[in-house]
């Protein structure tokens, strides 16, 4: 199960953990007809199915709500366990894969470099700033993959065709079973008042370097007063 | 009079930067200020967090919180906060931050804003600024509800203490039963060596223009001369030619230096947003329509092969030796 397969490299780890445990793998995308193509883009890679989370309430959502909706998928599905990309759309904000962990009551296990299932454990090497640590937790878990975790598979013309056969579900709020009245009200606890662009730098000087360019630099350096 | 808290992380056996930098923003806002610190070393901090405006410091010491990753944080935040309902939880958007912050807003039902760069009060409550698309938009959220939570970047506040009192101390413990979650068996620190990139007043960073692993070696010689650090770009670190501890950036470091170098790096707005308030910026590159010129106070139109050795030497001249 994939949540959210923007980025190719959580589609890219579902797959190879798919292939080596006989499971399959569910591409779910929340949003407009945006989504649709990320779904496909991740069937044609090979996920099995898909699932595309659409509905008008669930415009401009934010974290929880957006969880409440992954997680509502998450339940209707059999999946042991969900990997979330940390870079894509909702990379940036960054608490929704928590959040959906939390809704499932499983562990979250993040910012992964590093992924392994053995049995019934996950195993992952997650970033930190300065290095990595060792975590694991059992299944069912929520994972979240970084890039640059694999190297993943270009959609070939024959996961390509294939994928037109295989189921892709469109489900809504009814269809997830979510409280349309809890949404409505928790979309009232964020407001958006102003929307600006954000000041920008002025470009400087260029200079061609002709031979004199380290001159330049170490004259502005001297300038600073860093040398 | 509203209370805010703030979700304090340590480094080592301090407090980190970034939460020293959150607890400044947030006794900005007026209002009572306390600190929730969970992790085995917290009463080593807790008169810093005074110093930096606490009048009340909540303090937990269970070992989980160091053996186990976010839950039992979250776990504990969230019968704290449903028993004393601050008005405002901030944390740092650190890793953890966010971990911890994701479940928490999940058991509480409060709405999260990410990546902001400034917090202020509105008419019943607080009005957050953050900055999306590469800082390139700022965006202003009116939040309410059950205690909204705030996911703060580093650098937006500069830490600033105030010499305040040592904080009235609570001690809290984990409740009975928290589920744990993942387990972390093992730390592993890549050695590093000179100034922290973080906190480098000089920082020269690498990308593909470098053309090889190798010549990263030229940015440790400048970096050496300058007391600087060294950065990357992605594209680098991806390829395997440095650790992403050095990576600056969106999905890496933020950086503030008084003066940032790019060295054959092209300028990418998921770049830039963590250099872009640098004192000072020289680019380095041989595309004369590269976007990290647009930024730039000094652009060189260069080979970097050629410019750094030329560079070094000069400094040499100068009396400054390369290590
Ligand atoms: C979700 C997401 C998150 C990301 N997060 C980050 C992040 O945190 N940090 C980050 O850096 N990137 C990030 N990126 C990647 C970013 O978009 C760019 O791809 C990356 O920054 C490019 O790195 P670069 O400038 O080294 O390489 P390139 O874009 O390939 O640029 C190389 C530059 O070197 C110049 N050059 C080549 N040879 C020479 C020479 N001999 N002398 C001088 N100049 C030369 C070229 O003109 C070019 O401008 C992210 C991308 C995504 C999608």
């Amino acid at each position: 199960m994939v949540l959210d397969p923007g980025d190719a490299y959580g589609v890219e780890a579902g797959l190879r953990i798919a292939e080596a445990t006989a499971g399959e793998v569910v591409a779910i995308s929340m949003g407009g007809e945006q989504a649709v193509d990320v779904v496909r883009k991740a069937m044609a890679m090979g996920a099995a199915s898909g699932i595309h989370i659409c509905d008008p309430l669930l415009a401009g959502a934010d974290a929880l709500t957006t969880a409440r909706a992954l997680a509502a998928a998450v339940r209707s599905s059999a999946a042991e366990l969900v990997i979330a990309c940390t870079e894509s759309t909702d990379g940036y904000t960054g608490t929704v894969p928590a959040a959906v962990a939390e809704l499932l009551g499983w562990p979250s296990l993040t910012f992964a470099k590093k992924l392994e299932v053995e049995g019934r454990t996950v195993l992952i090497h997650r970033q930190t700033p300065n290095g990595h640590d060792v975590v694991e937790a059992d299944l069912p878990a929520v994972v979240t993959v970084t890039g640059g975790i694999n190297e993943p598979r270009y959609p070939t013309l024959k996961g390509i065709m294939g994928a037109r056969g295989r189921p892709l579900e469109r489900l809504d709020l009814s269809g997830l079973g979510m409280d349309a009245d809890l949404i409505a009200e928790e979309q009232g606890h964020q407001r958006v008042t102003l929307i600006q662009p954000a000041p920008q730098r002025d470009a400087g000087r260029i200079v061609e370097d002709d031979g004199s360019a380290a001159l330049v630099i170490a004259e502005y350096l001297a300038e600073l007063k860093l040398i | 009079m509203s209370k805010i808290w703030v979700f304090v992380e340590l480094a080592k056996e301090e407090v980190s930067p970034i939460s020293l930098e959150v607890m400044t923003g947030a006794r900005g806002l007026g209002g009572e200020l306390e600190a929730v610190v969970l992790n085995p070393q917290a009463r080593l901090v807790t008169e810093t967090l005074g110093e930096f405006g606490a009048t009340t410091v909540y303090l937990g010491t269970d070992e989980a919180y160091g053996t186990h990753v976010a839950q039992p944080h979250a776990a504990v935040l969230a019968s704290l906060v449903e028993q004393h309902r601050p008005d405002l939880l901030i944390f740092g958007a650190t890793y953890d931050g966010r971990d911890i912050c994701g479940h928490l807003s999940a058991q509480l039902g409060s709405t999260v804003v990410a990546n902001a760069t400034g917090i202020s009060t509105a008419a019943g409550g607080f009005s957050v600024c953050s900055s999306i698309f590469g800082a390139t938009l700022n965006v202003t959220t009116e939040v309410r509800g059950p205690t909204p939570c705030v996911l703060v970047r580093p650098k937006s506040y500069q830490a600033v203490g105030f010499g305040g009192p040592p904080p009235r101390l609570v001690e809290v413990s984990l409740p009975a039963g928290s589920p744990l979650g993942a387990r972390r068996l093992e730390s592993v620190v890549a050695p590093t060596s000179g100034p922290k990139l973080e906190e480098a007043r000089v920082v020269i960073s690498g990308g593909r223009g470098l053309q090889e692993p190798s010549n990263f070696a030229l940015l440790d010689q400048l970096a050496s001369q300058l007391q600087g650090a060294v950065g990357a770009s992605r594209a680098v670190v991806d390829a395997g030619w440095v650790p992403y501890a050095r990576q600056v950036g969106q999905t890496g470091k933020t950086v503030k230096p008084d003066l940032y170098i790019a060295c054959g790096i092209s300028g990418a707005m998921q770049h830039t947003v963590g250099m872009k308030s640098a004192g000072h910026i020289v680019a380095i590159n041989r595309d004369r329509d590269a976007p990290i010129f647009k930024l730039s106070d000094l652009g060189i139109v260069g080979d970097v092969l050629k410019v750094l050795p030329a560079l070094i030497e000069e400094l040499r001249a100068r009396g400054l030796e390369p290590q």
